[in-house]
């Protein structure tokens, strides 16, 4: 017999409604987000805050979809976000594995350097970035916002993937030297298939807050073609209305790689997020 | 098949020395046992041989070839770990035929081999799966499997039964001892454990604090051992050892009583008397060398261990075979076997007999 089935009816009632509680909680924004995406434009103010609208339209998605230049915005994005998150990936799983696996010179400096770029606001740094990529001749270009996400990224990238590779036992390694690899080759076929959760992981991250990041972007994008979607977005502010409408259906749509993305890794992330919890 | 040889190996880490000097020759196809408490330098000193671990000064010679600075593939050596350290993304028969697949072996020849190691093994039934659907014991022999299917010039054991439950582990203990008498091959075997040392080994190798302490025969060890670390480490119960003066004609116990000696000579130098529990006789109080009292009595069934208190001495355990009827509080008077005492001088070092 199970615990759950021995415990009192009642707590479990008490859990599964704190667990809904939560839920309803969390999901709201979405919902709502999606409730006035869908709202005839007519509707919006003269409904209110009513759950459901008397009448659904999707004239909303259309309009953003045909006439605005919302899939441009959406392509950069996704350029932007995979290129980001690919690289990064890449860089942080090579930094991973070496501060994981190996003892070199200046190895806790490094360490302290990368620990210590996610201690200030971003803020106090826009200035000299602006600098940087406008003296680069990078600006409006995707380029530098992909370069700027990398960098900014790959610290917390490269702890994420150092304690993927520190989750998996040297032991393995040896063995596989010991049976005839080569180092690289004891990383290609052993160690690298039992860090494709934190690959994943890893990927997954970067990806959102490559997505998602729009102070970087406002300041280094202002032309129409370079823009990614969260700036995008700010386009349906206009000086005398928000059309809200049209926002909300734009954000619906912007969800949807995201939640492809983790769809897609969902597997390995579960795996991921719990491997070395317990030894296996 | 090998022999292996090393002279005056050094290992340190910065400014710590954790081998020193380590000479030691292994000849073709025998099993030798590293023994010795956690933190000696056996481990490190197995990592050595096998190429994961640098080797600071001295030679590492196989069949004469100095095998210092090649890679852990370029040895042929195959090495089973205490972890087991199985792929786990890859099921038993790949485990197994892991060598062969980076040799790029036929794979017919490499399913022959797998199949032929895991009917060794027993693992034939079980070769489609995963290591995580296998137990501690049939993970041990996936582990040697992919040893075996090697056909290395030596193989080396890193405490591969410390992980099993008492009763797998002499099990596995007996499998270990039968593959080497079927494979013939050298094997190199670091344990903590002095019991899978004296029942494996030709030679057992004893280190401590970086040094090599004593290299022999089980038996050797336990009859003679050089110095008071071995005489306690090797043999179980631990040997009691009790202060003692030397005189001309042997040994005095604290309590006044003198031990005669005649096969020790030098006795003077004597401060420490060694002596197995297995070596005092129980006699009626009074009788014997010494007077105690029964502290806590074990009854194991086929023996009896009985921790006494010795009058003017100290705690002392005493062993025998069957089963004794003495209780807790008892008056027992024991006798000292003088043929099988050992003496120690000041620096530890046990007195020679004379031959």
């Amino acid at each position: 017999m199970s615990v759950a089935a021995r415990r009192h009816p009642a707590l479990t009632i008490g859990k599964y409604a704190a667990l809904a509680f939560y839920l309803a909680f969390a999901l709201f924004p979405l919902y709502w987000l999606l409730k006035i995406a869908i709202t005839p434009d007519a509707l919006i103010y003269s409904e209110g805050t009513r759950l459901f609208p008397s009448a659904v339209s999707f004239d909303n998605f259309r309009t953003v979809v045909f006439q605005t230049d919302f899939l441009a915005y959406f392509g950069n994005s996704l350029t932007v976000s995979l290129a980001t998150a690919a690289i990064t990936t890449l860089i942080a799983a090579a930094a991973g594995y070496a501060f994981s696996r190996f003892d070199f010179m200046g190895k806790r400096i490094i360490i302290a350097l990368m620990l210590i770029t996610q201690m200030f606001p971003l803020l106090m740094i826009i200035a000299p970035i602006y600098r940087i990529v406008g003296q680069l001749g990078l600006l409006n270009s995707l380029t530098s916002l992909i370069i700027v996400y990398t960098a900014f990224n790959i610290p917390f990238a490269t702890f994420l993937m150092q304690s993927f590779f520190d989750g998996i036992p040297k032991d393995l390694e040896e063995a596989a030297m010991m049976d005839g690899c080569s180092r690289f080759q004891a990383l290609r076929k052993v160690v690298f298939p039992l860090t494709l959760p934190g690959l994943g992981a890893t990927l997954g991250f970067v990806f959102t807050a490559a997505w998602s990041e729009l102070l970087f972007a406002l300041m280094l994008i202002s032309k129409n073609d370079a823009m990614t979607f969260p700036v995008g977005l700010l386009t349906f502010v206009s000086k005398f209305s928000v059309d809200w409408g049209q926002m909300m259906a734009a954000g619906v749509l912007a969800l949807i790689p995201s939640c492809l993305f983790f769809i897609f890794i969902q597997r390995y992330l579960v795996q991921g997020l719990t491997s070395g919890a317990v030894k296996g | 098949m090998a022999r292996i040889e090393l002279r005056d190996v050094v290992k340190r880490y910065g400014a710590v020395e954790v081998l020193r000097d380590i000479n030691l020759d292994i000849t073709d196809g025998e099993f030798i046992v590293l023994v010795g408490p956690s933190g000696c330098g056996k481990s490190t000193l197995l990592r050595m041989i096998a190429g994961l671990e640098p080797i600071t000064a001295g030679d590492f010679l196989i069949d004469g070839a100095r095998m210092n600075d090649l890679r852990p593939r370029d040895r042929d050596i195959a090495m089973v770990f205490q972890s087991y350290a199985l792929y786990p993304h890859m099921d038993v028969a790949r485990n197994m035929g892991f060598s062969m697949e980076i040799r790029k072996d036929p794979t017919e020849e490499r399913k022959n081999k797998v199949a032929q190691a895991a009917a060794t093994l027993g693992l034939s039934a079980l070769t489609d799966r995963l290591p995580k659907a296998l137990s501690g014991g049939q993970r041990q022999r996936v582990a040697m499997g992919r040893a075996i299917i090697r056909d290395p010039r030596a193989f080396l054991f890193d405490e591969p039964l410390s992980n099993l439950d008492a009763a797998l582990r002499v099990e596995m203990r007996l499998e270990i001892a039968r593959l080497h008498q079927k494979l013939g091959a050298t094997m190199i075997y670091v344990t903590h454990d002095q019991v899978e040392a004296l029942t494996l080994a030709d030679r057992i190798v004893v280190l401590n604090g970086g040094d090599i302490q004593q290299v022999g025969g089980p038996l050797d060890l336990y009859e003679r051992p050089a110095n008071k670390f071995v005489a306690q480490f090797i043999g179980s119960p631990t040997m009691n050892v009790v202060p003692v003066s030397g005189t001309e004609a042997g040994v005095t116990i604290a309590n006044g009583k003198t031990i005669a000696l005649p096969h020790l000579p030098d006795t003077q130098q004597a401060v420490e008397m060694g002596i197995r529990p297995e070596h005092l006789d129980v006699v009626d109080p009074g009788a014997g060398d010494l007077n105690a009292v029964a502290d806590v009595v074990e009854h194991l069934g086929s023996d009896t261990n009985i921790y006494v208190k010795v009058d003017g001495v100290g705690p002392l355990m005493v062993r025998k075979h069957g089963n004794i009827p003495a209780k807790s509080g008892d008056r027992l008077g024991l006798r000292v076997r003088s043929e099988k005492v050992h003496i120690f001088a000041p620096d530890g070092t046990a007195l020679r007999r004379a031959a």
